[in-house]
This record gives structure tokens, C-alpha cells and sequence, in this order.
């Protein structure tokens, strides 16, 4: 079985090597630093770490000046604090100055799990993706997360990194090339296709497997980049196979289903359906068993292509 | 530059304002006009600017953080040399880069880009503190309204200032006493402002925000405290200096018509 890494101690790992090679780069927190992971970063780099308090609205904005007096920020707390409750301070303050500002996100999604529905960010996606100019990253498992943190660090402009806080397997070859942008093929396949982003991936690769033994060949795609997204891998799995089934631990609106339905429509018609959090809220419960109620099991994403037939 | 001289100018960036609103047909005449002699004592006696060298690594940098105040940020800038004067006319207009609310990417010498309240000053801290960890010497100003005090973004901010002891950070309360819906204590009293400041560990100065010479050496001496920022609660009157919007929130965000315009600038010395 291979191993598990939460991506969010993926990003403490990155911070620090990022943090031994650039000198620009500063990391700000909002009392999360133990959850976040950048306390790694602040053990080695206390001169460069500064915790903002419980104060996500003031740590977005202290960022924005920081980036724009020539720091790379990486700037950390539980998504639902920074995409939501600072939402209009990355808007105005990130967005539209075009700051040099990383926002880190951890604890997305359901699978925050106990903490229940308060805690648990299922619209981050959404709302970060209409902001001009934000590139937003949702990373599947240890290798493409560091990958694409490092990717973020040497990119001009705001990042959104989505982050959870559950150990997820590592899928990815410690070689695998990972860029912002394009989607990554775990599995060629001709029959249907699976794009799936964040942790919800390996389900994929999973339910793709349970397909094989029935016959269907099915495409996995990992759309880790929800902005800007790899058109053409959308538009390939369009044409080239039956229909495409998304997966994300997110509100069916706004995020990965809905951005992949709006280029079919424009570009290349195809059937779609969308796994994902069907305009609920969430509740308290472990990981695991918050998946299987919300249907967002391998088992579930490979009904999902069944019901396609 | 001396008082006489900064009353002058003070006078000139209050006839661009009159003439920006006018001719961008909206704005926001009464909070810029309050701000005019402070904004002028720190743009030709205080900072370390040069609109001809506006990118200097080492300027000091003034945040906007009411940001509706644009018309006397880009009066003063204009008048330091950023850009021509003659451009103030295309305030809010189509393509101009003078948007209704300051934008840094769409105009040089604009730090930052602000409107929404508060967030300048969280984004001066960020300044500050930025100006710390590289070692600089240059300081960085933010002006509030003081209806942009309800925002709790500005405690949240003046929290981190004071914690960081952030000495190189100036920011001047524009304390006109008016809001779109009319006086604080009406809206939402933001009063005792000097106290809640001293409260969250702020060096206070209390001043006639249109007193030249109060001006000049409130701005000395934050400049020469150490260990905690300076916060300038500034008394002022909204609409200063043209009699018939001063102390009046109906001129908070009203352009006047070309006869109230013109009166404006005969009051002030100029023609439209």
C-alpha cells in the first residue's frame, strides 16, 4: 500500500526548502501555524514568519503590502478563513494589485471531518476561481503539492493552494514532471473519463481500476490547476471518449465540474456528470465515513461512470 | 517648503479637486478636501518622494486608505510631478488612469490601490514591516477616515502595528466627524478615537488637522518616537475650504454643477 502524506505537511516540507533558497520569501499565519505546518518554516526562519493572530482579514492585507514591497508571501490559515472570511481582502487587496501573495489553504474540504460543517470549505474553489487574475491550484497527493507550491513560488502574481488536512496516498513518482496549467493522464483510457482534483484523485485512479475488471476502459485525469485549466485535456476527453464524469471534495457549483461543463458547452459538447457536494453543508464525522455519506467514494465515482452508459 | 508655501499649495490641490469632480461628473469632494493640507504637508515638506524617480527603492510611501479620497491623492501627485496636470480632467473617466478609486497598476505613485476601507492600512503594515526586514530607514504613511474606523479589519490592523512595534508606520485619522448617512455619533460612534488608539499601544498625537504648523511638527515628532507606531488624530471639517460643502455629508460624494463649481473656485482662488 503505498504511503500517506497529508498535503498540508507536504507544504511544511516545501516552505523549508523554498525558505533556504530564496531570501524574499515570508510566511504569515493566523494561529494555525501547528495545522497549517508553517510553524516548519518559523522554526528555521523566525525573523521571516509572522503570525497575524485570529485575524485572516489583516493577514491578507499585511500580505498584499509585503508582496508589494518585493516579498513572495505565503500567507496560511484553514480555507474557509481565507477564501471565505477574507474573500473581499484577496479580491481587492491580492486580485486586483496583482500581489505576489500564495495563499495557502489547509483543512478543505469534508475531510477536515470532525470539526463539522463550520470548518469544512466546499465553495473555496468557487469563489477564488472568479477572482481575474488567481491561479488556483488544488493538488492531489505529497509529490504534485511540493511540486506545485515550488511552481507558485517562481510564478509572478497571486496563487490559490488548496491544502487538506487528512493523509492521502502519495500517487505521483518522486520524478513525475508536475506544471501548473496541465493536467496530468494516470490512466489512458477510451471509453470514459474521470477528471478529478485534490485528494479525491486516487479515489479515482481506484474506481478506474474497479471499471477495468468490468471492461470499461476509463481515462483518469488529474485537473490539479483549476485556473488556468488545461482546455485541451477537457477537450481531448470530449472527443476522444464517451463522457466525463468530475470529482472534487467541492460544491458542484462553481468548481472543477462546473468549469469543466462551461468549455464543453463553448468548445466541445459532451455529456457530463459531477461528483462532488451537492449543494449541502457538511457535519462532523472522520474522514472516511464523511466521503461515503456525501458520495465521494471510489464506489460512488464508478456509478457515476456506469450510470453513463 | 515653508508654511506660506504649503498654504499655496494646499490652496492649488484644493482648486484640482473642485476641477477633478467637476469634470468627472461624481466623486468625492467633501473627505478630499478635509484631507488637502495634511495630504499637502506630506507630499512637498514630509516624504521622501520624487515623482520623476517615482519606483526609488528607498522612497517613503503614502497609502491612501480612504481611498474615495482620490481626487486630492491625485491633485498632490499630479502636483509632484507623477503626471501632467493637465490629465486631472479625465478623473473617472473612460481609459483614464485616474479611476474613481486608486488603482497602483493603472497609475505610478499610487501605492497602493484602495476603496474598500481599511484594507490600506492592513496593507501599510505589511509596508512597514517590509520596510524593517530589508533595513530600510524610509517610513510609510496611511490616512483613515474616521467612518473607516468601524471597519474591523482597522483593529485587527492597529493590533499588528502595535504588536510588531512598527515605529516606521504613520497613519493620520481624517477626522471630520461625517459619514455618507451623516455625523459618527449618529451612524456608529467611533468616539473616543485618541483613547481606543492609546488603548491598543499607540504613540497619539491630537491636532488641528488644517493647522499647518500642528501638521509640521505632529509629523516631527512620529518621526522621531521609537518602539510603537504614531497614529495623528487629525480635527478636521469635510468640505474645508469651500463654504457651502463644509461640515455638509451631503457633499460626501456629489459633484457641484458648474455654478456651485465655479463659486467653489472663486472661494479658492481659482477659475474653473
Amino acid at each position: 500500500m503505498a504511503d500517506k502524506i497529508a498535503t498540508r505537511q507536504s507544504y511544511g516540507r516545501a516552505l523549508v526548502e523554498l525558505g533556504a533558497l530564496r531570501q524574499d520569501i515570508v510566511v504569515l499565519d493566523a494561529d494555525l501555524s501547528g495545522s497549517t505546518m508553517t510553524k516548519e518554516f518559523a522554526k528555521v526562519y523566525p525573523e521571516r514568519f509572522f503570525n497575524a493572530g485570529i485575524a485572516e482579514a489583516n493577514m491578507y492585507g499585511m500580505a498584499a503590502g509585503l508582496a508589494i514591497s518585493g516579498k513572495t508571501v505565503f500567507a496560511s490559515t484553514f480555507a474557509i478563513f481565507a477564501a471565505g472570511r477574507a474573500f473581499e481582502i484577496i479580491r481587492n487587496s491580492i486580485g486586483y494589485t496583482g500581489a505576489n501573495v500564495k495563499i495557502c489553504a489547509t483543512h478543505a474540504g469534508l475531510t477536515v471531518g470532525e470539526d463539522g460543517a463550520s470548518h469544512q470549505a466546499i465553495e473555496d474553489l468557487a469563489l477564488m476561481r472568479t477572482i481575474p487574475g488567481m491561479t488556483v491550484l488544488n493538488p492531489a497527493d505529497d509529490v504534485s503539492a511540493r511540486k506545485l507550491l515550488k511552481a507558485a513560488a517562481d510564478m509572478q502574481g497571486p496563487v490559490y493552494v488548496r491544502l487538506g488536512r487528512a493523509a492521502v496516498p502519495v500517487i505521483y513518482e518522486e520524478e513525475t514532471d508536475v506544471q501548473i496549467g496541465k493536467a496530468l493522464t494516470l490512466r489512458q483510457g477510451k471509453d470514459y473519463t474521470i477528471i478529478a482534483t485534490g485528494i479525491l484523485v486516487s479515489q479515482a485512479a481506484d474506481a478506474a481500476e474497479q471499471l477495468a475488471g468490468e471492461g470499461i476502459d476509463v481515462r483518469v485525469i488529474d485537473m490539479h490547476t483549476l485556473k488556468p485549466m488545461d482546455e485541451e485535456a477537457v477537450i481531448k476527453a470530449a472527443q476522444e471518449t464517451k463522457g466525463i464524469v468530475t470529482v472534487e471534495e467541492h460544491s458542484v457549483i462553481g468548481g472543477l465540474g462546473a468549469a469543466v461543463a462551461q468549455i464543453c458547452c463553448a468548445k466541445a459538447p459532451a455529456k457530463v456528470s459531477f461528483v462532488g457536494i451537492q449543494d449541502t453543508f457538511g457535519e462532523s464525522g472522520k474522514p472516511d465515513e464523511l466521503l461515503e455519506k456525501y458520495g465521494l467514494t471510489a464506489a460512488h465515482i464508478a456509478d457515476a461512470v456506469r450510470a453513463m452508459k | 517648503m515653508d508654511k506660506k508655501a504649503l498654504q499655496e499649495k494646499a490652496a492649488l490641490i484644493r482648486q484640482h479637486i473642485i476641477r477633478e469632480v467637476y469634470h468627472g461628473g461624481s466623486g468625492h469632494p467633501g473627505g478630499s478636501l478635509s484631507a488637502t493640507d495634511i495630504m499637502t504637508v506630506l507630499y512637498f515638506n514630509e516624504m521622501n518622494i520624487d515623482g520623476h524617480n517615482p519606483l526609488d527603492p528607498n522612497r517613503d510611501k503614502f497609502v491612501l486608505s480612504k481611498g474615495h479620497a482620490s481626487p486630492a491623492l491625485y491633485a498632490c501627485l499630479a502636483e509632484a510631478g507623477f503626471f501632467p496636470k493637465e490629465d486631472l480632467v479625465t478623473f473617472r473617466k473612460l481609459d483614464s488612469c485616474l479611476q474613481g478609486h486608486p488603482s497602483m497598476l493603472k497609475l505610478c505613485g499610487v501605492e497602493m490601490s484602495t476603496g474598500s476601507l481599511g484594507q490600506g492600512f492592513s496593507a501599510a503594515v505589511g509596508m512597514a514591516l517590509a520596510n524593517r526586514l530589508d533595513g530600510k530607514t524610509s517610513r510609510v504613511y496611511a490616512m483613515l477616515g474616521d467612518g473607516e474606523l468601524q471597519e474591523g479589519i482597522v483593529w485587527e490592523a492597529s493590533m499588528a502595528a502595535s504588536h510588531y512595534g512598527l515605529d516606521n508606520l504613520c497613519v493620520i485619522v481624517d477626522h471630520n466627524g461625517l459619514q455618507i448617512d451623516g455625523w459618527n455619533c449618529d451612524v456608529m460612534r467611533v468616539m473616543p478615537i485618541a483613547d481606543k488608539f492609546r488603548a491598543f499601544g499607540w504613540n497619539v498625537l491630537e491636532l488641528d488637522g488644517h493647522d499647518i504648523d500642528a501638521i509640521l511638527s505632529c509629523l516631527a515628532e512620529a518621526r522621531q518616537h521609537k518602539g510603537t507606531p504614531t497614529v495623528l488624530v487629525a480635527e478636521t471639517h469635510k468640505g474645508k475650504g469651500v463654504s457651502f460643502m463644509e461640515d455638509q455629508a451631503g457633499w460626501h460624494g456629489k459633484a457641484p454643477n458648474r455654478e456651485q463649481a465655479e463659486q467653489a473656485m472663486a472661494e479658492l482662488g481659482g477659475v474653473l
